[in-house]
């Protein structure tokens, strides 16, 4: 089934490649032959072995040297070794020469190897392509009748189109979106998500390819193809965001080029001027010029930050985070304020009863069956929760009737009659119209009153029912979280009234809360308080001015508006990426949270959540600063270490050997730290 | 048009960055990346010249190492 594996490792099975083998042969050789030669050193046989080791460490070296120059490549990397070691010999100093040649090699073979390996086990990170597709095919029966019988055919997943059936047995993986025909069972979504707890799931429910069929065998109708399912869409983000490049690798890159150049100009002059200027001997300064050559490679530099990148990129996947970019792995690693949208983000997107208050005399019991019956045939996602929270106080204290000349007053509520009265049913407005007087309530949320028609012109009030958009358990802590983090600048973006949304934003902690904005107001509610980092945030709500005065307040006044001071950390904007796409757009960061199943969502963000549990953010920031961290230390380590090294050579304190160590310790060092990124949590 | 092709025995990561910025200057050539990670190089050039483009690309592979091709 090699075919059918994940692209990202085709060709990538074996960590060592038959090349890699017949290199690890040539080091064991030529090192046996170049301690043989130090043993023996002062037999006639020392030059006979180092020259051995030298041809077998740097036979292809040399010859890709000697081929670079035909190519007009020069600064190429063989191209500087073979010259190194040339001079060394002409120094007379074989043995250093003979380390040039093998170290380069050991190095060289260690980077494939690191790479090879780092490659290969973010690729079984991401193993969540399945391997083939069992295909349920009606034929007719051989014996002639009419009757149909259904066969299972081993297919790739590539072959299936919407419309077919296919089988999916326990323990197999999904091998393309569809819908649960026949059967039910549990998903194991860990691959995908990061989440342990397994998804239930029935018939008629979609089943997202990349997950695990734990339990029960599937009949599942295919629905997309699979390169439009979610699998294949993940594989392809995943592959192809290490190509958006992080501004730190740029950089370096950048910096390589002018490097080698200008070390190898000065190893020139070092071996050119002082012997001309009368110091000391041609070969000394040689010596010292071609130390700076062997220190010329930047690829430690090169090497070390793109994997570092990479392998954070992994981790992030492991936890079920997708980063579409190495350049957003960057920015998040610097983003000092969060924008949260408010529902479905912060919140738990859907109203539940949050208190239920009867009047006095009244029973509790009796007012939420009044309110259930009266709510039952409304469609408002505030009436569906009462209702739904009613049949499930009241499912032991008998059933709710059904109630006559339901009527819906717009705006206000609606009215019916319920074992005999006039019910009203509603909010403020409609309560102020029945002359009755409004409580106090102190609970943030939708109050939907509950009065029933006494006489023609008495109504009395029965209480109320306190309906609100919860939050989620862990906001809270993932604000603080984040603040921990350093992450000052905490913000809320929500349509809701001004009282309710201060009331979510003070609770969970939040630096500043603009409430009342239109769908279209969110983007400039985002530029506000982009622009505003760098002047003094201060919003007052320009983008709605026709709604309110009341929109775009702060919440916890002293936190936020008191720090003016210019900062140039980025906005991430984290939203459920399905009607915040323009905001995800406009910021540094768009986090795209629960995207799940959700191919909008997964397309519009650049760090995709798969689950809906926002304290992944606390990960992925975590993750971000961690391998920014590594990437950074690499970068001085290495550049230090060859500074120092190149220093120290050009006035004759460094030998051959530190340059060795500079090259290919240092290379050797810094992809070692860099695959710590891989192990982040 | 925006392609992306694979790449064999890319080997280092400096004759990456190399053979990008050597692509970049091919006439024709919007833009070009390469990932040495995931052995990967995307080339955005215009329509019409998208084969010759990629021909003088391989040219351009080829010149810094010798064994690194690009998989159509």
């Amino acid at each position: 089934m090699a075919a059918a594996r994940p692209r990202l490792s085709e060709g990538r099975d074996r960590i060592m490649t038959r090349k890699q083998k017949k290199d690890i042969i040539r080091i064991s050789a030529a090192g046996v032959l170049f301690a043989c030669g130090y043993v023996w050193s002062d037999t006639s046989l020392r030059l006979p072995l180092f020259i051995a080791a030298y041809i077998i460490a740097g036979y292809d070296t040399i010859y890709e040297a000697v081929m670079g120059i035909i190519h007009v490549q020069f600064l190429d990397e063989n191209f500087l070794m073979t010259i190194a070691s040339i001079g060394a010999i002409y120094c007379g100093e074989y043995p250093e020469a003979v380390a040039v040649m093998l170290f380069y090699k050991v190095g060289e073979f260690f980077e494939h190897y690191a790479v090879n390996s780092s490659r290969k086990s973010i690729a079984d990170l991401m193993d969540i392509k399945a391997e083939y597709a069992t295909k349920l095919v009606d034929v007719s029966d051989e014996s002639g009748s009419s009757s149909q019988v259904t066969v299972e055919m081993t297919v790739e997943p590539e072959e299936l189109v919407p419309g077919d059936l296919i089988l999916i047995k326990p323990g197999e993986k999904v091998p393309v979106d569809g819908i649960i025909r026949t059967g039910s069972s549990s998903l194991d979504t860990a691959a995908l998500t990061g989440e342990s707890m397994p998804q239930d799931v029935i018939v008629g429910d979609e089943v997202t390819s990349g997950t695990i069929n734990l339990t029960g065998a599937l009949h599942v109708e295919v629905t997309k193809p699979f390169e439009d399912s979610t699998v294949a869409k993940v594989l392809d983000l995943v592959e192809n965001a290490s190509s958006r490049k992080a501004p730190v690798e740029a950089f370096i890159t950048k910096f390589a080029r002018y490097y080698t150049p200008i070390v190898v100009c000065l190893a020139l002059l070092l071996a050119v001027i002082p012997p001309l200027a009368g110091f000391g001997h041609f070969t000394d300064w040689l010596y010292r010029a071609m130390i700076f050559l062997v220190i010329s490679c930047p690829c430690a530099l090169v090497i070390s930050v793109p994997l570092s990148l990479f392998a954070g990129i992994g981790s992030a996947s492991r936890e079920g985070i997708l980063v579409k970019g190495s350049n957003y792995l960057e920015a998040l690693a610097s983003v000092e304020t969060f924008a949260f949208d408010k529902t479905g983000t912060l919140t738990h997107g859907r109203f539940t009863v949050s208190k239920v208050v009867p009047a006095a005399g009244i029973e509790a019991s009796k007012l939420i069956e009044i309110a259930t019956a009266a709510e039952s045939l409304s469609n408002h996602p505030i009436a569906k929760s009462i209702v739904a929270y009613g049949k499930d106080y009241l499912a032991s204290a008998g059933s709710v009737g059904t109630p006559e000349n339901y009527e819906e007053i717009s705006g206000k509520g609606i009215s019916c009659i319920y074992k005999g009265n006039n019910v009203y049913c509603g909010n403020d407005k409609l309560i102020r119209d029945l002359d009755l007087s409004v409580p106090e309530e102190s609970e943030i949320g939708s109050l939907v009153h509950v009065a029933i028609k006494l006489s023609n012109d008495e109504y009395r009030y029965l209480g109320h029912i306190v309906v609100a958009d919860t939050p989620r358990e862990n906001s809270a802590e993932t604000i603080s979280a984040l603040k921990a983090l350093g992450i000052e600048n905490t913000i809320m973006l929500t349509g809701d009234k001004r009282e309710v949304a201060e009331a979510v934003g003070n609770s969970l902690g939040l630096s500043k809360v603009y409430s009342e904005l239109l769908p279209g107001d969110k983007v400039d509610a985002i530029e506000a308080a982009m622009t505003g980092r760098s002047t003094t945030p201060s919003y007052t709500s320009t983008a709605n001015a026709g709604a309110s005065a009341t929109s775009g307040i702060t919440a916890n006044a002293g936190v936020s508006t008191a720090s003016g001071k210019k900062s140039r950390g980025h906005l991430a904007f984290v939203g459920d990426g399905i009607n915040d796409a323009p905001v995800l757009a406009r910021a540094d960061v768009g986090i795209a949270m629960g995207a799940f199943g959700s191919d909008a969502a997964i397309e519009a963000a650049d760090v995709v959540i798969m689950a809906d549990d926002i304290s992944k953010l606390v990960t992925v920031t975590k993750i971000a600063r961690k391998t920014l961290r590594i990437c950074k230390e690499n970068v001085v380590f290495a550049l230090a270490v060859k500074f120092a090294i190149m220093a120290l050579g050009a006035v004759g304190l460094a030998s051959m050997w530190a340059a060795v160590f500079a090259d290919v310790g240092v290379a050797v060092i810094a992809i070692l730290n860099a695959l710590r990124a891989m192990r982040i949590r | 048009m925006k392609k992306t092709f694979k790449m064999e025995n890319l080997d280092c990561a400096n004759c990456a960055a190399k053979m990008e910025t050597a692509i970049k200057k091919i006439d024709g050539v919007n833009d070009c990346s390469i990932s040495f990670m995931t052995q990967k190089i995307s080339i955005d050039a215009e329509d019409d010249k998208f084969d010759e483009v990629l021909t003088a690309a391989q040219k351009a592979v080829t010149k810094v190492d010798r064994g690194t091709l690009i998989k159509k």
